[in-house]
């Protein structure tokens, strides 16, 4: 009963999306249409049918009804409730209206609050970001229906994949999606202003927010999945420049490159066209990576059971609106003026760097993922992996991070290297520092200049607060500071995990200590536990730090059954400078068990990295709507006292 | 929702594990060299070496059994002197470029490395466009 | 100062149509690749060169190991890698055997296995092998490009690689594992 609402709200929506798309196209038309008006109230109620529909599946799968196909075949009545809520996204139709109800929420929120931009691009933008949602309503009501009925009702459902058990992953992939659909905004945005040709400020700071929240997301939910590979997969890896990670890290990527080049935008009404080719590009690599991860295209037979129909489905949908979009952009591009020119030493000169480093990043990343794909072509097998992105990457990355360093120092339109040189030289003096030490210690050529980099720049980063009263500074300089700060941290502690992490791979008995880097590690115990859709062996450790005091780690290698898989849970002990990891293993014959240790010290400052991005974007996102705020009140006095003045 | 892939192929490495027998681990699966600048190198050369089985995963990071057999291959061979070089042709001879995970310079890979300064010099021919050419004094 | 802003030419710049095109070139690669799967399976690339040195063990006891010397005698030979604890190796049993009446000389590597299993799982579903090796860390696999159990080498008189099946031997590979034999010994 329950399930009809929510396919009915479905079918509503997508009518709605019809409408919304022929609706804004006909008041694109030059007499102006009279549906017009019809825009923004369709948008804002596709967006509640939509919420809507999504609502009654999160419902559905926390009574557990089975009588819904893909509530059976992803969820069982044992499990706990957070995993049964996440049930709803943790497989293809859930995650697909999920994809749905955030571009239709976000549909709706453009058309409920964007005043600034001339109505037509507002229509345009609604149009475009309707007629995306319909290829996704397709999907979901002709291949991927999540309201499917089963009849007979089964007694118990099939359970969710084990690892997906787990606090981290329920909240990781919709943080993700949200992250990736956000950008479907952007790339509305970007096709409206393609249509009307209203390339400009204005139209910089409409999109500004909606990249930001997205990039904000994005950063969240790959920092998350991150440290969740990292405690989940058992061998103290944290990146492993897999075709699924990087479907993940390429929207991020350009989204980075759209948001710096939006506001070069906003605030010097240049780089149009390529702000322009990034809007398209970012929501292409957020739908390319979805194609890549669904179609099974990059990966083994052992993955999911990937339907090859689905795949084409959203090649379809890609081609369809990437195709489109760049097509459009190409014919319209030479009619949009690319804006005002610039100087290297500039903002605008280190900005553009910025953007041209990152794209490289991304283009390497792209065709490091697909090249394997192009030599199958050809009858040949590659793997291209970890060394390929790693050192090839550093050439861009590198340059990158010297310009980052410097760039916020730079004022706008011109200034000299020679004006700024001076604050320069502590950043330069720490980051050769860490780099003789490093080299002192045996540090390889890469883990060196992370650690030297992330240091110089650390310092650097906070530059642009020298000499200013701390209240007065803005909080989107404070955002900046902070975001760049955040990849300082991030990049020291990846540098120092790949320089200076110590494994012991050992088989003890209960009873055996085994020293890793500065901690003693004794065997304790090792018992039969039980958890709620598990068994498992759990061996209690027992860790001392050199000079600290002793903390317990439980590492476990479990056994579910709904379904039947075997997982290792590692155990961490954490310090401020890094984190001892513990993996139990099999037992071997002769009675002793397969321990896995690992020292990482400053490991985790990754992840705090990587929030701290976040946080930056956070505030820059904060200051933004209060300024935006601040000049709509302010137009709107103008507005008033013109009319008070008889004007 | 993106990483259910990289979960299943860890899971795909979980499974076999309940069907390969009863026979123990290879000894040097997973255990390592006494000599630290030896296991280094190992460690090094493991990272860069694909599973056969797991698909998406290096042999340093899987549990697989036959990703084990390599891991002692690889140190067996380390601990006999043997260059890291030399084993990783030794076994893209066997299994072609498939194995390894870092790709060469070859006549099947080249656009891997040609790509990035074909992109630098497009960026480059572009941004000229736009540059004035006068800094500040 | 920034110059005034120039309408661009429009027309003749062919850039803006870079990324159309570069995507078309995508689109092109992956929808090939959606209609063709590729193969999954890993395959040897010691097709046609001669077999490696290797000198296994016996497996079980009566019966001998299996080395590279014993190969290349201008006999040709099926050699087939299997473990007692992999399944679709006894699917394939019914198929050796087939293939020993048929006149093939089998040899076999036992792959990870103890004695004790290995016997029972001759003594079910039969025992086509002439020779056993054993190997305990998958060291001749590596030698030879295989990457998985079972998997059956065609190897010619001369000790040559001639033909590489991958997986279980279903009955309709039988007439093509024939004929790969038969080439093998022209």
């Amino acid at each position: 009963m329950i399930a009809n609402i929510g396919l009915a709200a479905l079918w509503f929506a997508a009518g709605l999306a019809l409408l919304q798309f022929l609706a804004g196209a006909q008041g694109l038309t030059a007499k102006g249409g009279v549906l017009a008006a019809l825009v923004r109230p369709v948008a804002i109620m596709q967006g509640a049918l939509i919420g809507l529909s999504f609502i009654v599946l999160v419902v559905l799968f926390w009574i557990t009804d089975l009588s819904v196909l893909l509530v059976a075949k992803n969820s069982h009545s044992a499990k706990p409730l957070i995993y049964k809520l996440a049930g709803t996204w943790g497989n293809h139709e859930g995650s697909m209206l999920l994809w749905a109800t955030v571009m239709g929420l976000a549909g709706a929120f453009v058309a409920w609050i964007e005043r600034r931009l001339p109505e037509r691009t507002v229509l345009a933008t609604l149009a475009a970001q309707a007629f995306v949602s319909l290829g996704f309503y397709a999907f979901l009501l002709f291949a991927s229906n999540p309201f499917t009925r089963l009849d007979p009702v089964p007694a118990e459902g099939m359970g969710l994949n084990p690892l997906l058990q787990d606090p981290g992953l329920a909240f990781h992939p919709p943080t993700l999606y949200i992250g990736y659909v956000g950008l479907s905004v952007a790339f509305s945005f970007a096709v409206g202003a393609l249509l009307t040709r209203e390339v400009g400020p204005a139209f910089a700071r409409a999109m500004r927010p909606w990249v930001l929240a997205s990039w904000i997301f994005l950063t969240i939910g790959i920092t998350a999945g991150s440290y969740w590979a990292y405690y989940e997969l058992g061998w103290g890896g944290w990146w492993f420049w897999d075709p699924v990670e990087n479907a993940s890290l390429m929207p991020w990527l350009a989204a980075t490159a759209l948001l710096h080049s939006v506001s070069v935008l906003a605030a010097r009404d240049a780089l149009r066209t390529w702000t322009i080719m990034l809007g398209v590009v970012a929501f292409s690599m957020s739908m390319l990576g979805t194609f890549l991860v669904r179609s099974g295209i990059l990966t083994s037979v052992h993955a999911f059971a990937v339907d090859p129909t689905r795949g084409a489905f959203i090649l379809v949908l890609l081609a369809l609106y990437i195709g489109g979009a760049l097509c459009l952009f190409a014919i319209r591009a030479n009619t949009i003026n690319e804006g005002k020119q610039f100087t290297v030493a500039s903002r605008e000169g280190a900005l553009v760097f910025n953007n041209v480093m990152l794209s490289g990043i991304l283009g390497i990343v792209l065709i490091g993922t697909l090249y394997p794909l192009l030599a199958e072509t050809m009858g040949d097998k590659v793997s291209v992996g970890p060394p390929y992105f790693n050192s090839v990457g550093a050439v861009f990355t590198i340059p990158m991070l010297i310009v980052l360093a410097v760039g916020p120092m730079l004022r706008w339109r011109r200034d000299s290297f020679t004006r700024i040189r001076p604050v320069m030289v502590l950043p330069a003096l720490v980051a050769f520092g860490a780099a003789v030490i490093c080299a002192v210690a045996g540090v390889a050529l890469l883990p060196l200049l992370g650690v030297a980099l992330g240091m110089g720049l650390a310092f650097a980063s906070l530059l642009p607060l020298h000499g200013r009263k701390l209240r007065t500074v803005k909080l989107p300089v404070w955002g900046m500071v902070i975001a760049h700060f955040g990849i300082a941290v991030a990049l020291f502690g990846m540098a120092s995990d790949a320089a200076f992490t110590k494994e012991r791979l050992v088989a003890a008995k209960p009873g055996d200590t085994v020293a890793v880097g500065p901690w003693q590690v004794t065997f304790q115990t090792i018992a039969p536990v039980a958890g709620p859709n598990w068994t498992a062996m759990e061996a209690t450790l027992q860790a001392r730090h050199s000079g600290g005091s002793a903390k317990e780690l439980h590492p476990q290698a479990r056994t579910f059954w709904a379904p039947v898989q075997e997982t290792n849970e590692s155990a961490l002990a954490t310090r401020w400078n890094g984190q001892l990891y513990a993996v139990l293993g099999d037992q071997g014959e002769d009675g002793r068990w397969q321990l896995r240790l690992w020292w990482k010290p400053f490991v985790t400052l990754i992840w705090y990295g990587g929030l701290l991005i976040a946080l930056g974007g956070f505030l820059a996102m904060l200051g933004r709507l209060a300024s935006d705020l601040r000049r709509v009140v302010a137009k709107d006095k103008i507005a008033y006292r013109r009319m008070r003045q008889g004007r | 929702m993106i990483r259910l892939l990289l979960a299943t192929l860890a899971l795909t490495v979980a499974t076999p594990v309940l069907a390969d027998g009863t026979m123990p681990p290879a000894p040097y699966a997973y255990r390592q060299l006494d000599n630290p600048a030896q296991e280094a190198a190992a460690k090094e050369l493991m990272e860069t070496l694909r599973c056969l089985q797991c698909q998406g995963q290096s042999i340093a990071d899987s549990d697989a059994p036959i990703a084990g057999d390599m891991r002692h291959q690889v140190r067996e061979r380390i601990a006999a002197g043997e260059d890291p070089e030399a084993i990783r042709a030794w076994l893209i001879e066997r299994y072609g470029d498939y194995v390894s995970y870092a790709p060469q310079v070859t006549a099947k890979t080249w656009p891997l490395f040609a790509a990035p300064l074909v992109f630098l010099l497009l960026a480059g021919l572009l941004v000229r466009r736009r540059l004035t050419g006068k800094d500040a004094a | 100062m920034s110059a005034p802003e120039q309408p661009r030419r429009s027309g003749g710049n062919w850039a803006v149509w870079l990324p159309a095109l570069l995507f078309a070139g995508f689109l092109a690669v992956v929808a090939y690749n959606l209609s063709n799967p590729a193969e999954r399976v890993v395959r040897s690339a010691l097709i046609g060169k001669p077999l490696p040195e290797f000198a296994l063990q016996a497996a079980v006891p009566g019966q001998p190991g299996l080395a590279r010397a014993d190969m290349a005698d201008g006999k040709v030979r099926l050699l087939n890698i299997f473990a007692s604890w992999c399944v679709p190796c006894a699917v394939e049993a019914p198929q050796l055997a087939q293939l020993k009446a048929a006149g093939v000389d089998v040899v076999g590597v036992a792959i990870r296995d103890r004695p004790d299993e290995l016997q029972a799982f001759l003594a079910r579903h039969g025992n086509p092998f002439t020779r056993i090796g054993a190997d305990n860390v998958s060291k001749i696999q590596f030698s030879l490009g295989s990457s998985g159990v079972p998997e059956s080498f065609v190897i010619d008189g001369k000790g040559v690689i001639r033909y590489q099946h991958i997986g279980e031997i279903r009955p309709e590979h039988v007439p093509l594992l024939l004929r790969q034999i038969e080439e093998a010994g022209q």
